[in-house]
């Protein structure tokens, strides 16, 4: 496969003031083999020469599992390519002559620090109100006097395997947060250890989700489609019960 | 480059007697600090990794206030995370004769014995107590059937010690960390700064006192103060611009310490990891592994024939050269991680590499295939393979995958003693950023053990003890603070004063490049001299020559960048002095002027079972000063994979 031409048009904005534009740029001879970020790096490359601020965007293990990166591309977050973090969408995936669009996260509960960077600081504070089972270091009796029925390990697994990205968010109608909630009240109530405080734990990250925020769900199944992980719709139909048993 | 020789360090402070009583001495012999007292102690910890998430955790728990920072936007997002495999621990759950003295030995063995026995062995004390605290904060690790955990085997030992969630083993562990890190957040324990990066160690009194940062978003430099600093910065793979770390990963918080005062242990003591992903262009930012388990049903192999670019599957079997299986018939296909990645350079070297820029060879599954059936291995493997799919666009089911070896981890670091102390009393290092317990070569599923250790239950201790010291500790003095935040400042403002026209990735990419060359896999005198004339006038030319553009009161990526590859710079330097002076091949460390006849890495047991710990020294000419290893217990032999 050959080089490609591309036309990106970026959103750009200086900061939490400025009002922020899309600014279009060409970029030329993409190898089908980059990622999506490097094809970023090398504009930013030639940016930074030429005088002009790179386009700003978070990243860091680029391998799908730190949550860091992450851009609406083509409308959809993390691009069209499912189960896939925007460091793991490939160049490949597009056309020679192809005009792509890439936006920041957009969520009211995801204020945007400076072109496609946003904070989600929300995340951390929603884990803060309850997302923890209360262990002190040196306090745990031996692991094997808990036996855990695999089944409902292989669930907390699958629930837990979140990267706290935000992809469910930024494609939610609504702005919610449900799923990555979810995911977290569902990885720790489905176990034996998480029990003794399930119930205040869903109630006060629900809580706390509300008020960051956050807006409500209306099962539009969004999350799930986007998310890199695939954390199912299904997580929060526990989360609902759990939060209504809690009170 | 030169170096002086200094005193050599005579006491690493492990208590004397049997092995494994010293850390129960030690531990009774720290000085506790009162509840009341911890409340008015503040500690800083830098990193939100295995080691710095469950430092600033578990300080908090006990009381005292932790100041905590992370360059990500959240600390859950630490490289800790990207560990796959698993974490080693002597449960004995399998009843096959695991214990800890075993984790012990195959550690000390597995370090090539590069590393202290007293510290091995408390590694290996402490590491079932990691998984008890592991499972009680909900870890979803791998069970069995009967409900209990499952483990499995990995390099270097022959019992089933590893415990894992699936290929996610350091995601679960470094979120279980984290949500004790935010326990302790909302508790009010642990003051958090996110998007902030450790740019200097605020020194006062001969001892760590705070730390100088950058706000990442608004560019403001502050000062923390605290009673003491603990680094949990992770390791400086990065050096080599390529490799398996986080992009972000880099050297700046403990080289800025080193040049406070704190000696770096064994500097160029790298691991190269067999089965990444190639290089596929000039572009490449970083290298992705693949599990080492690979190698248990794929076959490695290059063409007979130098050059031969035919596609692999109109090479026919006799023109094949299953190098692994041919040069070392017991092992095959699964030698040490540091013998498999050599082979595969040298007959890169020798012209007969594959893909492009022929730097690569074939990890073929066809024989599994046709032994296995597809489904079986696609039960085993599937997840893997369709990795390598995404990032290549190439069906390993259908042809050999490419893989080449990459930087992995650094098993050197800033010295510490038995306390986790480094040379500047009260500057405390835990985790990757420290050279402590792996010697010359770190065995799979032990990273995340020694993270965990080091900050759930070693730390606490021994940074309680030197705490209960405080009140004689002084004020702090104001040029101090001033003189740390003049530097940082200075060089900030050279940075963006140069207005060159490269930017600062094309040199780090540079840098990396003479790095993997001549003080990569295989070093030798010659490539080292090379390396250590090209790095000085690369340096020089970065200063001349780098382009930042922006400014510092704003997030600037291109600024924070520039910064942390001028201290990579300074870093590469040392790590050749110290690969230069190190004679002998030990572990990661393979000099070719000292190898068996088979090829295979020779130490000098006579000359160089010491820890190499380097002194900063402003005139250019650091000073060696030699901790010299004792092994009452685990026999020194020499590896054979045969």
């Amino acid at each position: 496969m050959s080089t490609m031409n591309l036309t990106l048009r970026v959103w750009r904005q200086k900061g939490p003031e400025d009002k922020g534009r899309m600014v279009t740029y060409k970029v030329v001879d993409v190898s089908p083999d980059m990622s999506f970020l490097e094809m970023l790096d090398v504009l930013n490359d030639r940016l930074i020469v030429e005088g002009d601020e790179p386009i700003a965007f978070d990243h860091d293990c680029r391998e799908g599992i730190c949550g860091m990166c992450g851009m609406v591309i083509n409308g959809v977050p993390h691009g069209e390519q499912r189960a896939t973090t925007t460091c793991q969408l490939h160049m490949r995936h597009f056309n020679d002559g192809d005009t792509i669009t890439i936006e920041p996260w957009r969520a009211a509960a995801f204020p945007v620090v400076k072109d496609l960077v946003v904070d989600r600081t929300s995340f951390d504070r929603i884990i803060q109100a309850g997302g923890f089972i209360s262990v002190p270091a040196g306090s745990a009796p031996d692991a094997h006097s808990l036996p855990v029925q695999k089944d409902a390990a292989d669930a907390a697994f699958d629930a837990a395997t979140c990267i706290g990205c935000g992809a469910c968010v930024a494609a939610c109608p609504n702005g919610s947060a449900s799923l990555f909630t979810a995911a977290k009240i569902t990885h720790l109530g489905l176990l034996p250890q998480g029990q003794p405080e399930r119930d205040s734990r869903a109630k006060a990250m629900v809580e706390q989700m509300d008020a960051e925020g956050f807006g409500g769900c209306t099962n539009t199944g969004e999350c799930t489609a986007v998310c890199p992980k695939g954390i199912p719709l299904s997580t929060i139909a526990r989360m609902n019960r759990d939060y209504l048993s809690a009170k | 480059m030169h170096y002086t020789v200094g005193e050599p360090i005579q006491d690493a402070k492990a208590p004397e007697g049997p092995v494994e009583e010293r850390w129960d001495k030690r531990r009774f012999a720290a000085k506790l600090v009162n509840p009341a007292n911890k409340r008015k102690l503040r500690v800083i910890v830098i990193g939100t990794g295995l080691a710095g998430g469950s430092a600033a955790a578990t300080l908090g728990e006990l009381g005292y206030q932790v100041t905590s920072f992370c360059y990500q936007d959240s600390p859950r997002r630490a490289h800790s995370i990207a560990a796959q495999g698993g974490i080693n621990a002597a449960k004995n759950y399998r009843g096959d004769g695991d214990s800890i003295y075993r984790l012990f030995y195959d550690t000390v063995k597995g370090g090539d014995f590069r590393s202290r026995e007293s510290n091995v062995y408390r590694l290996a004390q402490v590491s079932v107590n990691i998984i008890d605290q592991a499972v009680a904060q909900g870890v979803p690790f791998a069970r069995e059937y009967g409900g209990l955990l499952d483990t499995r085997s990995f390099g270097g030992a022959q019992v089933s010690r590893t415990f894992y969630a699936r290929g996610q083993t350091g995601q679960q562990l470094l979120l279980g960390a984290y949500q004790a890190l935010e326990r302790q957040i909302a508790a009010g324990t642990v003051t958090m700064h996110t998007r902030h990066e450790m740019l200097d160690v605020i020194v006062s009194g001969g001892r760590a006192r705070g730390v100088v940062v950058r706000d990442m978003v608004t560019g403001e430099i502050e000062t923390h103060l605290a009673d003491a600093v603990v680094l949990a910065s992770g390791g400086y793979g990065n050096v080599f611009f390529l490799s398996t770390n986080a992009k972000g990963c880099n050297t700046t918080a403990i080289w800025r310490a080193h040049r406070r005062g704190a000696y770096f242990g064994n500097p160029c003591y790298t691991q190269i990891h067999p089965t990444c992903i190639p290089v596929s262009g000039e572009y490449q930012s970083k290298l992705t592994l693949m599990s080492e388990s690979l190698r248990n049903d794929g076959r490695v192999w290059v063409p007979k024939t130098k050059g031969d670019s035919r596609p692999a599957h109109e090479i026919p079997e006799v023109e094949r050269d299953y190098y692994l299986e041919r040069i070392y018939p017991s092992f095959g296909n699964l030698v040490p991680r540091d013998i498999a990645s050599r082979a595969a350079k040298n007959v890169c070297d020798e012209g007969r590499g594959v893909g492009p820029g022929g730097l690569g060879v074939y990890l073929d599954f066809a024989d599994a295939i046709r032994r296995l059936g597809r489904d079986a291995v696609e039960k085993k493997y599937g997840n893997l393979f369709e990795m390598y799919e995404r990032i290549t666009g190439e069906n390993p089911y259908e042809q050999p995958m490419r893989i080449y070896p990459a930087v992995h981890y650094t098993m050197g670091g800033l010295w510490v003693d038995y306390d986790l102390q480094s040379t500047v009393p009260g500057l405390f290092v835990i985790g990757e950023a420290n050279f402590s317990d792996h010697g010359a070569n770190r065995l799979g599923a032990s990273a995340l053990m020694q993270g965990l250790a080091d900050g759930y239950f070693v730390l606490p201790t021994t940074v309680g003890d030197y705490l209960a010291g405080a009140g004689d500790f002084g004020d702090i003095a104001q040029e101090d603070i001033e003189e740390a935040v003049g530097q940082v400042q200075d060089k900030i403002d050279r940075l963006l004063s140069v207005q060159g026209d490269r930017t600062a990735d094309s040199f780090h990419r540079e840098l990396g490049k003479i790095m993997w060359d001549y003080c990569g896999m295989e070093r030798s005198e010659e490539s080292l001299r090379k390396a250590l004339e090209l790095i000085p006038e690369l340096k020089k030319e970065f200063w001349a020559r780098v382009k930042v553009s922006g400014v510092n009161e704003e997030l600037n990526q291109a600024l924070e960048r520039a910064g942390r590859v001028a201290d990579f710079f300074e870093l590469a330097e040392l790590m050749c002095l110290d690969a230069l002076h190190r004679t002998e091949s030990c572990g990661g460390h393979f000099r070719a002027e000292s190898q068996t006849e088979e090829g295979e890495a020779l130490r000098d047991d006579d000359a160089f079972a010491y820890v190499a710990a380097w002194e900063w020294n402003p005139d250019g000419t650091p000073v060696l000063h030699k901790e010299t290893l004792e092994y009452e217990y685990v026999k020194m032999t020499q590896r054979s994979y045969k």
